[in-house]
């Protein structure tokens, strides 16, 4: 019974007899996809007022005041609003500026995620990139800006896709598992920093040899602002590279040959070799394009607005591992992971610089901000079970009525 | 390789390749130890000699199919004949700066979290959870573990919290493994960003701008009577912390348990085949749920060894700083098994100690030592010396039926 069972669990959905099931399963995908990550984010937001409460300070003054400090209240200012140079206008560029991180860091994770493979390295390839654009942004100091932005990003980008292309290769040669290689890569990539960088390292400045610091990118190599003081770490054109980066990445998820079988491997790997997709080609190359996403992160904060980093913020640095939380909350889709990042970069600014220190102690928020990235990647966790309960329903229904069929 | 047939005169287990491997990885190290202090052999031939030898070793297991252990004997051989040749060659001033007694000490103070990750790791992948919370928990430990040693005033109160810390966020990964069936990774890394917002929460809220006052009760170091005043043994082991004892005491308590008893036996079970495990009547769901919880526990052992065991009462937000994932490492380095992660723990270890001395004379090379680690850990996974492999429905959760 189960040989006839089985077959037809395989059958794509628009084939099963049941349409009005399939409708049902569709829509409630559709909405499971949307009240899932609100309801996710809105249980941390939830839990982290609960903590924060608990140990003695209003929730609602600490959310009112992140969410001033992220800028958030220049958006939904009533008339509307047409100053973009007060306090409010400037978090909000600083908020953009992050989320053009963590839009790519997000995608670094999303689109491996839609292979099957989950990539923790992100930081480590944010890193590469870093290093890589700041290496290019200090030297070619004749260059005019076009072409030189150009190759810091390009290099930034072909740098992390190599990083990340080793898990990726190990994974396909080896069958090593791409967690514990991301990780591991991760690490080589923040020591690595640290000696480039740091005292003697090649890559540290020349004008101070007491400080561990990079050099100072050139002018030339500056990424153009558009709103706000060069000067004052104004928001640059990166972030147009970041949401094109969205549409391209879903242009190749849902346009192209390549996302086709990347969607394939990641549903089964079995079914999609057996279709006759080169498997470990798909890995590798799902693990070059996330961290080309990656690379490109450390590319546009090098040469947006960092210009110089040292061996502590190689240390510090924790904004790739953002990425995991920004993927999984958009769903590994191109709007979620915009919608998430956007989210997330009002967190981050909003609990750090942007927060206003009377309202709310900064050192308290900035570990709220972590408390909350804990609780929705949990909570997206459990979201999988929710999925699973749907999937396997859907594996259970034409078996049962094979059952009956026989009977 | 496969053993098909039986020799027919059992040979002495001296001589067994898996025996002569372990004797020739031994002496790899023996080859670069006896260009140093105390001994500081200064002529190039005994290293050369030594090192030979361990190479010979290693080939002759290699090729009575021993292939894991001959070829780290090997790898031993080669490292050791090349350092041993570069000590020689180095002043003897610097050398005992580098390599002074303490430096085994070091080892051990930096060898002891990572012993208590990688065995906690592996109680709790060995049941079949996969753990990359370990840092997390490390973290808990840390916390809570000079939390309770200032409050309640000794550093049991102390210890006791720590498991609780580390405990309590290892049930959270096990509920949310073994019964909601979320993906393991996913939930280990949600406990990493919990704990670290958490610990660095209620720091920042119970201690502030004070930090934590000094005076904290924290663990004893154990002097040993008669060797704690000795020449060259006392500066090394003769006055370590109680709790690197306890680490390498569970070295070989969890080598025991879990290979040589039957809760062991069972643990095994459900780490390879949780159907069959279920069939003979083990609850695969308890099983589990103990073997993550106790692993938690054990990381937190070695977060708390970092605030009030070596640490000497004090916290830091992050104070782990990535310890937890090389505690991962070094389970998987080991093979997932006891004397190999407690073996990787302290080259591990070996290679921060170095590290941390080394700046002085080279920063690239004490870079290098960091990053050792994590290259060997990527070489191991990849399977150039001997592949690791983890337990085989490791990461999957169990549907009863």
């Amino acid at each position: 019974m189960s040989e006839q069972a089985t077959p037809s669990a395989n059958v794509p959905p628009e084939q099963e007899p049941s349409t009005d099931f399939v409708v049902r399963l569709g829509v409630a995908q559709r909405a499971g996809g949307l009240v899932v990550p609100v309801l996710t984010a809105v249980l941390a937001f939830l839990a982290g007022g609960i903590v924060v409460a608990a140990t003695g300070h209003n929730p609602l003054t600490a959310y009112r005041g992140i969410w001033d400090g992220a800028g958030f209240n220049w958006i939904f200012h009533i008339p509307w609003n047409t100053n973009t140079v007060n306090l409010d206008a400037f978090n909000l560029s600083q908020t953009l500026l992050t989320t053009t991180t963590l839009i790519l860091v997000g995608l670094a994770v999303a689109f491996p995620f839609r292979c099957g493979l989950f990539n923790i390295g992100g930081q480590g390839q944010y890193l590469v990139g870093l290093i890589v654009a700041n290496w290019v942004g200090v030297s070619f100091a004749s260059w005019p800006t076009l072409p030189h932005v150009l190759l810091g990003i390009g290099a930034a980008a072909f740098a992390g896709a190599a990083w990340a292309g080793i898990a990726g290769f190990l994974k396909a040669a080896t069958g090593a598992h791409e967690v514990i290689s991301t990780i591991m890569l991760n690490w080589i990539a923040i020591w690595g920093g640290q000696y480039l960088f740091g005292q003697g390292g090649p890559l540290q400045n020349t004008y101070n040899p007491a400080a561990p610091e990079s050099g100072t990118v050139v002018q030339s190599a500056h990424i153009p602002v558009f709103w706000g003081n060069p000067v004052l770490q104004g928001l640059d054109y990166g972030i147009f590279v970041a949401i094109a980066a969205l549409v391209v990445f879903w242009l190749i998820l849902n346009r192209t040959t390549l996302g086709y079988e990347v969607r394939a491997v990641g549903f089964n790997p079995e079914a999609a070799a057996y279709g006759g997709i080169n498997v470990r080609r798909k890995y590798i190359q799902a693990m070059a394009i996330s961290g080309a996403f990656a690379g490109l992160a450390g590319a546009l904060d090098m040469l947006g607005y960092l210009f110089q980093f040292g061996v502590l913020d190689v240390q510090a640095s924790q904004i790739g591992f953002l990425g995991i939380a920004v993927a999984l909350l958009g769903r590994n889709t191109a709007v979620g992971t915009g919608i998430a990042a956007f989210l997330f970069g009002g967190l981050l600014y909003g609990t750090t610089r942007g927060l206003n220190p009377s309202v709310f102690d900064p050192s308290l928020a900035g570990n709220l901000t972590s408390m909350i990235q804990g609780l929705i990647v949990l909570f997206v966790g459990a979201d999988v079970f929710v999925l699973y309960i749907w999937n396997s329903r859907r594996k259970l229904r034409p078996r049962r009525r094979a059952e009956a069929a026989a009977a | 390789m496969t053993n098909h047939a039986q020799p027919l005169q059992e040979t002495h287990w001296a001589f067994q390749p898996k025996a002569i491997a372990v004797a020739g990885s031994i002496l790899g190290l023996v080859a670069f130890w006896s260009a140093l202090p105390p001994f500081t052999v200064r002529s190039p031939l005994v290293p050369i000699l030594i090192g030979v030898l361990a190479i010979a070793a290693g080939l002759w297991a290699v090729t009575r199919g021993t292939r894991r252990l001959g070829w780290g004997a090997i790898a031993s051989g080669v490292i050791g004949l090349g350092l041993g040749l570069l000590a020689t060659r180095s002043s003897s001033g610097n050398l005992h700066v580098v390599f002074a007694a303490d430096l085994v000490a070091q080892v051990f103070v930096f060898a002891t979290p990572l012993t208590f990750g990688a065995l906690g790791g592996m109680v709790s992948e060995r049941s079949g959870v996969v753990n990359v919370g370990l840092e997390g928990m490390m973290l808990m430990g840390a916390f809570w573990g000079v939390y309770g040693a200032d409050k309640g005033g000794t550093w049991v109160v102390g210890i006791l919290a720590a498991l609780a810390g580390g405990g309590l966020f290892a049930l959270l990964h096990a509920y949310w493994s073994i019964h909601l069936r979320a993906n393991q990774i996913v939930s280990g890394m949600a406990i990493n960003f919990l704990a670290l917002g958490v610990t660095g929460y209620f720091f920042e809220q119970l201690y502030g701008n004070q930090n934590i006052p000094s005076g904290v009760s924290t663990v004893p170091n154990v002097a040993i009577p008669g060797i704690d005043h000795m020449a060259y043994l006392g500066p090394a082991i003769g006055d370590l912390n109680l709790l690197i004892w306890v680490g390498v005491a569970f070295v070989p308590l969890s080598y025991f348990v879990l290979f040589k008893t039957p809760i062991g036996l069972r643990v095994r079970a459900c780490g390879e085949h949780p159907r069959a495990a279920d069939t003979v009547g083990i609850n695969v769901y308890a099983v589990r749920y103990a073997a993550v919880v106790v692993s938690g526990m054990l990381a937190a052992l070695g977060g708390a060894f970092l605030s009030i065991g070596f640490g000497g009462g004090s916290f830091t937000e992050n104070m782990t700083e990535g310890r937890g994932f090389i505690a991962l490492a070094a389970m998987i380095f080991g093979n997932w098994r006891p004397f190999g992660a407690w073996g990787a723990a302290l080259l591990f270890g070996f290679s921060t100690a170095l590290a941390y001395r080394l700046p002085v004379y080279s920063s690239s090379a004490a870079t290098l030592f960091q990053v050792l680690p994590y290259v060997l850990t990527l070489i191991a996974v990849a399977g150039v010396i001997g592949r690791s492999v983890p337990p085989a429905a490791d990461g999957q959760p169990y549907v009863k039926q």
